[in-house]
């Protein structure tokens, strides 16, 4: 019988969260038909069918998270739907724990699974026992390893067949800061995971200190139960404890990656004023003769175009710091920081130096429409070889932002001022933008991140290159 | 602050306390007349005559059994072990009685006496005159047993064990008796049970009592020269009662433990620090605990062997990189 996985969306994904079931058991589904909705650490997607037959078993319930690999479902054909498939299938909660035990049950050889009740659930199952043990992802763990891992909050991931092996601080640590330990290398013997295998994963701020700001609790719902108990005040204090706030997955993901660039990549700045005057001019001509409105033509996409065409002059920043060694990058593309509900994604336009305005227009109003909607596939946001993130529209000065790793720099962008300038001796009305390259120490130096921020600058203020190139 | 040796440092404690509370005496081989063969006792007997400074047979069974019945009877009696390898012979009258009176009794006698002398080896005396006891005696309730590594330790230990309701097997190390110090003047005790902070570190707490401790402050600075690893050292300096804490807190702060001693290994001090670590400190572990001890031989007389058998610097240094996973 077909067994669905939790399907790999990209390489950085290891886990997912089954948001919920688009079928019901006992529906028949068709080859490539959309059975459920998961979502990644940074989008949702539908997950389909990879055969037709009938929804016969969910093995995860709605709003379970699970690594990669793990079966979540099978398709059975039509006659297979027997009996014990729908006893269990009724309840999806409680066939939760199905597939480790179940996959326990083929390989212990007469020795007892943990719980009664688990062993049940594994008879009830015999067939998806057996595909799941023989499907090439999943080696199967013993019940010691499933029960174990299960309480390190940490189910077994796709080809791993051994326990897993970590210092007692490591195990502790993990728990307290939500780290998933299954991919992380051990370097102590046997594999061990060590505390400096994980170190450059913390915070370096306590899981306490960490805790989200508290916010006042007559303002959280009378009925709100946490699920966690409040944070305590501060010894002496008289102030009411704070309410905490689960972080989303978004929110977790930004958070953890932006930790991760601060801390290993040394970060420098510059700094500088964009007369863009002719760019406004250039992109009012061009939007006047431009009937369609998704091709009109934004500040930010001949930002984008200028960055593209500056960074063809220098490749050394069309890199990615990795292991010591700088990864050129064939293709220049650049993302866009989008703004969406609980974070930041940067979708990316490929080979932007390449692509003419209108079509930068026309691909960066569609990838920013699916960001806010949720329809970005991994494909479309991880990846990228230089970042811009503009924050115009909200009347900033200047901002500097944090680069999005492995990339070599981001660019920031302040609003567009009118301003008095001095241009023949007299004072006139400018609009001046301030732009700044946040760079990577490792990957260059302030003379080089300099000069292509004045190359970014050269293209904006003659915008007819913009066109040209 | 004076500086005086491990040596003065006992004679001045004991003097003191014979000078404050006349129910302190000594008995012990050679220690009026001539001394003391370790020159602990010289001048005592001078300075207060032969009936608080006597001179015994060897027999020490004999007068290890007569110092637990002056202590039953009120005094508080100091006796001096040549070398505690001799103590095995007295081993039925502490282990016996000294250990169980008060429990026998109920409460309604003690035995407040310290038997002293030194402890260990490093001076070529061979298997018979180099033993550690401090696993041996501590096993035993009813027993404390301390072992002080500086003469300011010395001296408010001793001071502490003179005046302790139970027997106390007070270890020195021999090696140790000529080493100088500065010592707190006056009535400057310290207390049993608590352990000390030699030296602060963060990456490894170094673990001993004794005269390893000084062995790990010269692997501490060593550690910090050649390998950027700040070692906390702790000087247990009391085997029993014991200051779990100490350890605890330090490895809460480091994750990884080495412990060191002369004695060996199976059934040792070393044994139960790192189980206490690994009872109360797990989830604080980054490694194993590691354990450093003397060779599993009787000890030997040539001092290349005698040498080999105790544990090293380097063996110390190669347990502090295993337990940073430094080295296999």
């Amino acid at each position: 019988m077909p067994t669905v996985i939790m399907p790999k969306m990209g390489d950085g994904m290891d886990e997912g969260t089954l948001l919920r079931w688009l079928k019901e058991v006992g529906q028949d589904v068709t080859e490539g038909e959309p059975i459920a909705e998961i979502e990644t650490d940074k989008v949702s997607i539908e997950i389909e069918a990879t055969e037709g037959g009938v929804f016969t078993k969910m093995l995860v319930g709605e709003g379970d998270t699970v690594p990669v690999g793990t079966p979540i479902a099978t398709i059975g054909e039509e006659a297979a739907t027997g009996a014990a498939d729908e006893a269990t299938s009724a309840e999806p909660a409680a066939a939760e724990a199905a597939p480790a035990d179940a996959e326990a049950a083929t390989t212990t050889n007469g020795r007892e699974p943990a719980k009664r009740e688990e062993a049940a659930v594994a008879r009830a199952a015999p067939a998806e026992a057996t595909q799941s043990a023989a499907a090439p992802v999943s080696q199967p763990p013993t019940a010691d390893d499933a029960k174990s891992e299960q309480q390190e909050g940490a189910a077994p991931a796709a080809g791993s067949g051994e326990r897993l092996r970590a210092s007692p601080l490591v195990k502790r640590l993990a728990a307290e800061h939500g780290i998933d330990l299954q991919g992380v290398a051990g370097s102590g013997p046997g594999g061990r995971i060590v505390k400096d295998d994980i170190s450059h994963l913390l915070t370096g701020a306590s899981p306490a200190a960490a805790a989200p700001a508290a916010e006042p609790a007559a303002e959280a719902p009378a009925d709100a139960a946490p699920t966690r108990p409040a944070a305590a005040p501060a010894a002496g204090s008289t102030r009411p404890p704070g309410t905490p706030r689960e972080l989303s997955r978004i929110r977790r993901s930004t958070g953890r990656r932006m930790a991760e660039s601060k801390r290993n990549a040394p970060h420098f700045y510059v700094t500088s004023e964009v007369d863009m005057a002719p760019a406004a001019a250039f992109r009012e001509q061009v939007n006047s003769q431009v009937t369609d409105d998704a091709s009109k033509v934004s500040f930010n996409d001949l930002i984008v175009k200028a960055c593209a065409l500056a960074l063809r002059d220098f490749p050394n920043l069309n890199t990615s710091y990795e292991d010591d060694r700088l990864i050129d990058h064939p293709s220049i593309d650049i993302n866009v920081a989008v703004a969406i509900e609980g974070g930041l994604i940067a979708p990316f336009i490929p080979n932007a130096d390449e692509k003419s305005l209108g079509t930068i227009a026309r691909m960066a109003k569609d990838l920013i429409g699916r960001a806010r909607n949720g329809g970005l596939t991994p494909e479309e946001f991880q990846g990228g070889t230089l970042t811009v993130s503009n924050l115009g529209m909200y009347d900033v000065e200047e901002f500097i932002g944090v680069i999005n790793p492995p990339q070599a720099a981001i660019l920031a962008v302040g609003s567009i001022k009118e301003t008095p300038v001095v241009a023949n001796g007299k004072i006139v009305v400018g609009q001046r933008m301030n732009i700044t390259l946040s760079a990577d120490h490792r990957v260059s130096d302030g003379a080089e991140v300099a000069r292509c921020l004045q190359a970014i600058k050269h293209f904006l203020e003659n915008p007819m290159l913009l066109a040209l190139s | 602050m004076p500086v005086m040796t491990y040596r003065e440092a006992l004679r001045t404690a004991m003097a003191d306390e014979m000078e404050r509370d006349e129910s302190v005496l000594m008995l012990g081989e050679d220690i009026g007349v001539y001394g003391g063969t370790h020159i602990i006792t010289d001048g005592l007997l001078e300075r207060f005559g032969p009936k608080r400074v006597i001179d015994t047979p060897i027999a020490e069974g004999g007068f290890t059994g007569a110092a637990i019945g002056m202590a039953m009877c009120g005094l508080r009696p100091i006796v001096e072990m040549m070398t505690w390898n001799f103590s095995f012979q007295a081993a039925d009258q502490i282990i016996q009685n000294a250990a169980k009176l008060r429990y026998f009794s109920g409460g309604q006698t003690s035995v407040p006496m310290v038997i002293r002398g030194p402890n260990g080896g490093g001076v070529q005396l061979s298997a018979q005159h180099t033993h550690s006891l401090e696993g041996f005696y501590g096993h035993f309730p009813g027993l404390k047993v301390v072992s002080p590594v500086t003469p300011a330790d010395a001296k408010g230990m001793m001071l502490t064990a003179i005046r302790d309701p139970d027997p106390v097997i007070f270890l020195e190390a021999g090696a140790l008796y000529g080493t100088k110090g500065d010592v707190p003047e006056g009535d400057e005790t310290v207390p049993f049970g608590k352990a000390r902070v030699a030296r602060e570190g963060t990456d490894v707490t170094l673990i001993a009592y004794g005269r390893q401790v000084n062995l790990l402050l010269r692997v501490a600075d060593h550690l910090a020269e050649n390998e950027k690893v700040e070692a906390e050292v702790i000087d247990l300096r009391s085997i029993r009662p014991f200051d779990a804490d100490a350890i605890v807190e330090s490895v809460r702060k480091t994750h990884r433990a080495v412990v060191v001693q002369e004695q060996w290994r199976w059934f040792s001090v070393a044994s139960e620090v790192a189980a206490i670590i690994q009872e109360q400190a797990f989830d604080d572990l980054d490694a194993p605990v590691e354990r450093v001890s003397g060779a599993e031989v009787p000890a030997p007389y040539a001092r290349n062997l005698e040498t080999a058998a105790f544990p090293s610097e380097e063996q110390i240094v190669s347990a502090v990189r295993r337990a940073l996973y430094r080295e296999g």
